[in-house]
C-alpha cells in the first residue's frame, strides 16, 4: 500500500486480486462490510450502512433504533472506472450541514491485467473542513472542543491494520 | 450542537486562501508567497497574521526570515487521521473481494 499527498490530501492506494469490474460492484455493495465499524456519528450501534449506487444518492448509516446518518452525497458515479463522493464530517466528529466545509474523496479503479485492479483513493480539499478546527481551538477549545473529536478518532484507528 | 464564529471566514477571502494553499503546498517565506502571487509583500504578511492566528499556519524562524509551515496541531492531524481511516478501509475491502468467491477458473 502506498501513502502519499499533498498538504490538504490523503492519497491510497492498493492492488487487488480482481477483475475491475467485481473490484467496483464489492466496493459499492459491500461498502459496509469493510469500513471500520467503529466510523459511527450515530448514538448506537449500526444495522447498516448503504451505498445507494447513484449520483445524488447518499452513503447512510441506519442504526438499530433506526436512526439514518447520512453521511456522504455521491457526486459521480461511473462504473467501473470511478467514485466521487463528498465527506460531509466535520472535524469535530459531527454531520457537516455547509456545504462549503465538506471534503471529497474519489475513488479511481484501474485494470492492471484481467484479473487485478488497482484501486486509488484520494480524499481532498481537506483545508475546507479548516473553519470547523478554527471555531473549537478559538472559542471552545481546552479538552471539549475538536481535540477530543479527534482523539476519539485517533483512538479508533490507533491499531495496527496489517500494513 | 453548533458553533458560529468570526473566524469561519478566515478562507473566504480569496488571496487568503490563495496564500494558504501555497503554504500548504510546502513550507515557504513570506517573499516567496509574493512571488507567487499578484500582491505586495505587506499584503501578505497581512494575510498571515491572520492565518497564524487562526492557526491555520505557524511561522518558524529561519535566519532573517519566518518560514510558514501549516500548523500541525490543524490540518495536519485531520490529515493523519483520515490517512490511517483510509488505510484500514483499503485492507478490509481487499480482504472482502478477495475472500469472496470468484465465479472465474484459476
Amino acid at each position: 500500500m502506498n501513502t502519499h499527498a499533498a498538504a490538504t490530501s490523503v492519497k491510497q492506494s492498493i492492488v487487488v486480486e480482481a477483475p475491475i469490474a467485481r473490484a467496483f460492484e464489492v466496493f459499492v455493495k459491500d461498502f459496509g462490510r469493510f469500513k471500520p465499524a467503529e466510523h459511527n456519528l450515530l448514538g448506537v450501534a449500526i444495522a447498516e450502512t448503504v451505498f445507494e449506487p447513484q449520483v445524488g444518492g447518499h452513503i447512510y448509516d441506519r442504526g438499530i433504533d433506526g436512526s439514518l446518518c447520512r453521511w456522504a452525497r455521491v457526486l459521480a458515479y461511473e462504473p467501473p472506472n470511478r467514485l466521487l463522493m463528498s465527506w460531509d464530517i466535520s472535524p469535530r466528529w459531527q454531520i457537516e450541514t455547509n456545504l462549503g466545509r465538506t471534503s471529497e474523496w474519489e475513488v479511481r479503479f484501474t485494470a492492471e491485467t484481467a484479473s487485478r485492479t488497482r484501486v486509488e483513493i484520494e480524499h481532498r480539499h481537506l483545508e475546507r473542513h479548516g473553519q470547523g478546527w478554527e471555531g473549537v481551538r478559538d472559542g471552545v477549545g481546552g479538552e471539549e472542543g475538536w481535540p477530543l473529536y479527534l482523539q476519539r478518532f485517533a483512538d479508533l484507528f490507533a491499531r495496527p491494520t496489517g500494513r | 450542537m453548533t458553533y458560529d464564529y468570526p473566524q469561519f471566514t478566515t478562507l473566504a477571502d480569496p488571496t487568503r486562501r490563495a496564500v494558504f494553499e501555497l503554504v500548504a503546498e510546502r513550507p515557504r517565506s513570506v517573499a516567496e508567497i509574493t512571488r507567487a502571487l499578484t500582491v505586495t509583500q505587506s499584503a501578505v504578511s497581512q494575510h498571515l497574521k491572520v492565518l497564524r492566528e487562526a492557526q491555520l499556519v505557524r511561522a518558524v524562524p529561519k535566519g532573517a526570515s519566518n518560514i510558514y509551515h501549516i500548523d500541525p496541531d490543524g490540518l495536519e492531524r485531520l490529515r493523519a487521521e483520515l490517512d490511517r481511516f483510509w488505510g484500514k478501509t483499503l485492507t478490509a475491502y481487499k480482504a472482502a473481494v478477495e475472500n469472496t468467491p470468484k465465479e472465474e477458473p484459476q
